[in-house]
């Protein structure tokens, strides 16, 4: 392109004056043609705009972060309810098993007092036999 | 409005956001930053976002408020951007080496404007919108956007050309 047709479109450029499409005239002349001598200062200028619209923003967006610590915060929780209720549950198995072997000795311990109580029944009987003779021997040495 | 829609919706302007953003705060993680916060800021207003005629001019509108003020709460603080040790990091503009020294003076010239010309100058002469869409951005009248752009533009000619002849003097 001429390079007046350039100069008249840099006026109205600077004047505000141009469409998008004039300015798209520019860039285009600017960035793939070789440029007039009296006009380099410009390609500075629009290389710049040129480059500028290639920088991209590469992060990634997080929309989600509050969220996903909830989850995390719910499977931490459901973890430590689960164990409690297992050593809960074990617990309460031990306290029975007690309770169970507790029941058996304190009827082992029955069984034993009730059978010495017989003993002791029978003893009775002795007692009596040993007062009688005590009878029987005071009246010989009276 | 689901996740994936409201993907849809934002995507096609992610990188507007981030080139505004940090056109205004300077250093790319405070870009970064912004376009997060912005993100976040959108989905939770998601159910909303129908009611306006272009969430693109909303999300830019509120990609300039929220970066005036973090400019602003900076200067509170007394933290202040330093431009002279600012470097563009891994980017294509050190392609083009013969050019890359002017490219970055016009970088500089740039982040020398008021911050409302830049932003005109961001919106119309990178992103290429036109000027009834930066009005509604900046809720001023589109011939108030083209007075300002084309003060900005001819001043950052200007400074350009004294810079070039500097340049041919020097040599």
């Amino acid at each position: 392109m001429e390079s007046i047709k350039i100069e008249q479109l840099l006026e109205k450029y600077e004047n505000a004056e141009t469409s998008l499409h004039e300015e798209a005239v520019l860039k285009d002349y600017f960035n793939n043609s070789t440029v007039a001598p009296h006009l380099q200062e410009y390609q500075a200028l629009f290389g710049y705009y040129a480059e500028s619209k290639k920088e991209i923003y590469s992060k990634p967006i997080q929309l989600n972060t509050k969220k996903k610590n909830w989850k995390w915060l719910s499977i931490a929780a459901s973890v430590v309810l689960l164990f409690s209720v297992y050593t809960g549950y074990e617990n309460n198995q031990e306290r029975k098993e007690a309770r169970i072997a507790f029941e058996n000795t304190q009827m082992a311990f029955k069984l034993l007092s009730k059978n010495m109580n017989k003993g002791t029944a029978a003893m009775a009987y002795l007692g009596e036999y040993e007062t009688t003779t005590n009878k029987i021997f005071k009246q010989q040495i009276k | 409005m689901k996740q994936s829609e409201f993907l849809n919706t934002v995507m096609p302007f992610k990188d507007k956001v981030y080139r505004l953003a940090k056109r205004l705060l300077v250093s790319s993680e405070e870009a970064e930053d912004a376009t997060q916060e912005l993100f976040m800021k959108l989905w939770n207003r998601k159910d909303k976002l129908s009611s306006y005629k272009s969430v693109e001019a909303f999300a830019m509108t509120m990609t300039k408020n929220y970066c005036f003020d973090r400019l602003k709460s900076k200067q509170a603080s007394n933290l202040s951007l330093i431009h002279s040790n600012y470097k563009e990091n891994g980017t294509s503009l050190d392609r083009k080496t013969e050019l890359n020294d002017s490219v970055s003076i016009v970088h500089q010239l740039i982040a020398k404007l008021p911050e409302n010309q830049r932003i005109i100058i961001q919106l119309r002469d990178v992103e290429e919108y036109e000027y009834e869409e930066i009005s509604k951005v900046l809720d001023i009248k589109p011939t108030a956007v083209r007075v300002a752009l084309s003060r900005a533009r001819k001043t950052i000619r200007e400074q350009l050309i004294k810079q070039h002849n500097y340049g041919i003097n020097q040599n």
